[in-house]
Formats: structure tokens, sequence, C-alpha cells
């Protein structure tokens, strides 16, 4: 039964919430100009949680799996390893809004707020251990992340987005439910570990499998894998950039944590339905995402794609055994580092009245900045899985798991398709290098924001060194399941 | 009444939710109608298992799914709003400015 001390292991959570409401009062009494407070509140906040987070791990005692509330909550290796990348990448996140959020002159309270409720929400998704936890989760981030994409509310770009958004994003979760509900029906449980257990018992399985395909129709709509990527173009594109950054990096690892528990945790025992599934959304995701990239001449439509791509080759790591959940769980941290930089590099790019959110706004970017230049070098560089760079260790990985598996003629598609996808970002660095300037626009970003996106691009070449260590986190998260 | 009279009963309603959000092409309003019956067919198939099995957690998950719905329904009118203001139209075939 509940006790109080179970509240010690959920302190991070707690400390997000109370996070949550400080920001959404401070707001009230905040003027458009000013703010500074509610973006060090929020980074108080996160770095509170950090701590407490990372508390149990110090020293020498290691952290035992504890199941809490009657099972409905879960704080596990893996979910802490996730949670310290989501507050990392939250910081990068926050500072960079603040940037935009003044330049377009739309600073509230309540955008922060919001934020941080999303971020609540992927914490739950992460450490939920019962199909209840998990849609709370789910829906908290997802009703976060429908307000914030409208959230310029005089845009009609903005707005369309986010209806387009909630709309599909609706479908997902009545797919969702419904699939949990066949799992219910043929497991009487809704706990992972009972529902594993359940199905590991039963001999016909026609039920769950039933239940399965719209389980797996919910999620790979949550990671925005083809063909159920329709939104996420436009819901780039037209959402504010400082909401474009943030749902394109934390709510991905959320999602990943998502598919591990359900996939992985708790419909293991029907692992043979679901690996084909997996891989065909994983090579059309693939093949779709690379594609239609080539064509776009609008940069956060463009990471759209690039991000429908990325999540191919994440889903690839789920075929790969338990070596292949911790080079999924590598990529997808290593993904949401990159791309939290790319967006940030359009929001420093921006300034007064202007978006830099064409290619052509990218033109000679070399001459008129040639560090910043130098640093969307390092981004896309990595996006495409160039060595050195960090984004191509991360293939890497996930392309040896699958191949382990024997999955040949998936890691040749993979990989060509990569190669094909690689046009695009050269095509970039091309446009920044070789091409003449039309504008001679100042960057007008304050020194802070600039010099935390050089932090997180050269991050992209320093985690070089930290690779050893950070994939020995993700191994040891898969294991200690 | 069998649990599997409830099950196609719900299966029903989901199919008509589903075939009005991909079918109407007028109005958003009866898009957001459609989602509240998808949610609605789903709590019937939760609430037949959960007398079928005799378990309780079905039931508690209804109450969190309907209001998860009020919550949803908040927002999607509250974006519909928003668009209504702008566009003076709640047409589907109008939110077009987004594509590629």
């Amino acid at each position: 039964m509940f006790g109080w001390s179970e509240l010690t292991p959920v302190l991070p959570e707690l400390i997000i919430l109370a996070t949550a409401c400080i920001v959404l009062i401070l707001g009230l009494f905040t003027t458009h100009e000013k703010g500074g407070l509610l973006v060090l509140t929020s980074i108080a906040g996160v770095v509170f949680a950090a701590i407490a987070t990372a508390k149990s791990h110090m020293g020498t005692q290691e952290l035992v799996k504890q199941v809490l509330f009657n099972g409905n909550f879960v704080r596990d290796y893996m979910g802490d390893v996730l949670k310290v990348a989501v507050y990392f990448i939250m910081l990068f996140v926050f500072i960079y809004s603040k940037q935009y959020l003044r330049n377009k002159n739309i600073f509230k309270g309540e955008f922060f707020a919001l934020m941080l409720f999303g971020l609540l929400g992927i914490m739950i998704m992460i450490s939920g251990y019962n199909y209840i936890t998990l849609y709370l989760g789910l829906e908290l981030l997802a009703l976060s992340s429908y307000a914030l994409v409208a959230y310029d509310r005089d845009n009609a770009q903005s707005n369309e987005s986010a209806m387009k958004y909630f709309i599909l994003g609706a479908i997902a979760s009545g797919m969702l439910l419904y699939g949990m509900s066949m799992i219910y029906g043929a497991t009487g449980s809704l706990q992972i570990d009972q529902i594993s257990a359940a199905i590991g018992q039963s001999q016909d399985t026609m039920l769950v499998v039933f239940g399965l395909v719209f389980v797996l129709v919910g999620v790979a709509f949550k990671l925005g894998a083809a063909p159920f990527h329709m939104w996420v173009p436009d819901v780039y594109q037209g959402a504010p950039t400082a909401t474009t950054l943030f749902i394109s990096s934390a709510p991905k690892i959320a999602a990943f944590a998502f598919a591990v528990r359900i996939l992985g945790q708790s419909l293991d025992g029907v692992f043979a339905q679901w690996q084909h599934i997996i891989a065909v959304i994983a090579l059309l995701s693939i093949i779709i995402g690379n594609l239609f990239a080539l064509q776009q001449t609008n940069i956060k439509r463009l990471f759209a794609y690039s991000t429908i791509s990325h999540i191919g080759f994440m889903l690839l790591g789920f075929l790969g055994g338990e070596e292949g959940y911790s080079a999924s769980m590598f990529y997808i941290i290593t993904y949401a580092l990159m791309s939290v930089a790319g967006f940030g590099m359009i929001i420093v790019l921006s300034c007064k009245g202007f978006e830099a959110e064409n290619i052509s706004d990218f033109k000679g970017l070399n001459q008129r900045n040639g560090w910043f230049a130098f640093m969307m070098l390092l981004i896309v560089a990595s996006m495409a899985g160039f060595p050195p760079l960090v984004g191509f260790f991360s293939k890497l990985y996930v392309l040896k798991a699958v191949v382990d598996q024997g999955f040949y003629v998936l890691a040749s598609i993979a990989v060509i398709f990569a190669v094909i996808g690689s046009f695009y970002y050269l095509k970039l660095i091309k446009v920044m290098y070789f091409d003449e300037s039309e504008s001679d626009q100042e960057i007008t970003a304050g020194f802070d924001v600039k010099s935390i996106l050089s932090f997180n691009a050269l991050l992209q070449l320093a985690l070089l060194l930290f690779i050893p260590s950070i994939l020995g986190y993700c191994i040891k998260a898969i294991e200690s399941l | 009444m069998s649990l599997i009279h409830y099950l196609v009963l719900a299966g029903i309603l989901f199919v008509i939710s589903l075939a009005g959000i991909f079918i109407n092409r007028r109005n958003v309003l009866i898009l957001l109608m459609s989602i509240e019956l998808m949610l609605l067919a789903v709590n019937i198939n939760f609430i037949a298992f959960s007398s079928y099995l005799n378990d309780i957690q079905g039931q508690v998950f209804v109450f969190f799914i309907l209001t998860v719905a009020a919550a949803e329904a908040a927002i999607g009118l509250a974006i519909l709003v928003v668009i209504f203001r702008q566009r003076r139209s709640l047409e589907v075939d109008k939110l077009n400015e987004l594509k590629g």
C-alpha cells in the first residue's frame, strides 16, 4: 500500500511539478521585456531534479529497481539515464527559446510552464510501469505540445499545424487505447510485468496480436515514423521554432522509453509478430524521410524529414536484441542533442522580424560569420553521419547490432538510403561555403546563446571522448531492465 | 448479452468515428466529435472486459480516459476558436497552407 517513503524516489518529478506551478504564477507578474527570472527558475528546477536523480547513483551503492505506487511507477537505471539526458537537453531548449521568444515579442510565462508540464509528462512516460500511467504521461506531454504549437496564435501557420497535430494525435491516442484495451482483455492486467507473464503462459495470442497492431500504430505516430509521419513536416514548419526545438528532441527520448516499456518489456512474448512490423516501419521511415528531404527548400521541413529517417534508424535497433536496444538508446540520445543544436542554429541566425528558415538564408554564411558556419557544418555533418562526429558512431552501433542478428538486407538498404540522404546535408554545406551571400545580416543573438550553441555544436565532436562511457550506461540500462 | 456483443458494438463505434474523421471534409467540429466517439468506444471495450474478467483496473482506466478526453476537448476547442477568429471558417479543406 501507499507509504510516504514512496515519495523519495519520485522526488525529481515532484520538483518539476512544483517548478511548473511556480513558473506559471511568476509568469503573471512578468512583463514581456523581462523574463530572465522565468528562465532562471525553470533552469534551477531542472538542475535540482537532475541532482535528485543523480544522487542515488553517487557513492558505491547500486540503484535497485523499485516498483512504486502499487506497480504504477518504476525507478530503474534506464529511466534515470534517459531522464538525465532529457534534463540536459531541456537546458539547451530553455536558453534557445528565450532568445526566440524575445525576438518575436511573444515572451510569456505560460510557454515555460507548458514546457515544464511537458517535461513532467516525458518523465512519467519514461518511468510508467502500468498502461494507465504510461497513457497519462503521454497525454500530459501531448496536450502541452498541442498548446505549445498553437502558441504563436496570430500566425495562421501555427494554428493550422496545431489543429493537424491535435487531430492526428488524438486519432493515435484512440488507436493506442483500443490496442491497450484488447491487450487488457487478453491478459487481464494493465501492469507491464504481469502482462508479460500472462502472455508467456497463454497458448493463444490472437487477441494480443490484434491489440499489438493498434498499439504499434500509436507508438509509431508518437515517434513520427512512416507511414504515420504526415504530421511531422507540417508541425515542424508551422510551429514557432522554439516549440519545434522542443518537440524534435526531448519527446523523442520519451517515445523511445515508451516503446521499450510497451514492446520490449510487456509484449516481449510476441516479439516474433512485431519484429516484422517494426522492420517495415523502420525501412519505410528511412526511405521516405531521405527521399522527401531531397526536395525541401524550408530548412525546418528538411529537418523534419531528416528526423523521420533518424527515427527509422533508431527503430532498426529494436530488432537487434539487447545490444540493439542499447544502440537505439545511444542513437536517440545523441540524435536529440544534434536536433536541438540544429534548431538552435536557426534561432541564433534569426533576428527581429526575420526568421532564417529557408535554405537560401544560409547562403554564404561562411563570409558573414565563419565560426557559426563551422558550427553548422559540425551539426549537419553529424546528422549525415560523417566520421569522426558522434552521428557516425550512433549509426554504426545500430547497424552492427542489426547485422549481428543476420538482417543483412535491412542493414544494406538503410546504408544506401543514408548515403542518398547525405546529399541534402552536403547541399546545405555547399550553400554555406560556396554560394554568395544575399544579405549582410549581422548575428544579433546574445553572447550567452551564442556560447551555449557553440558548446552544443562542439559536443558533436567532443562526445567522441565519452562514447565508451555513454554507451556503457546504455548497455547497463538495458541489462538492468 | 455476452462479451462479444459489447466488443462488436465498440468496434462499430470505433469504425464509425474513424470514418467520420477520414470521410468528413467539411467541418473541423465534426472531427472533434468523432474523436470523442472514438474514446467512448474504447471505454465500452474496457468496461466490457473489466466486467468479464471481474477485475477493477479496466474501470479505473475508464475514469482516467474520461478526464483526459475532457482536457483534450478543451484544448481542441481552444485551437478551433483561434482558427475561426483568424479565418472566419472551419472548413477542413481550407487548412492547406502547409504542404510539400
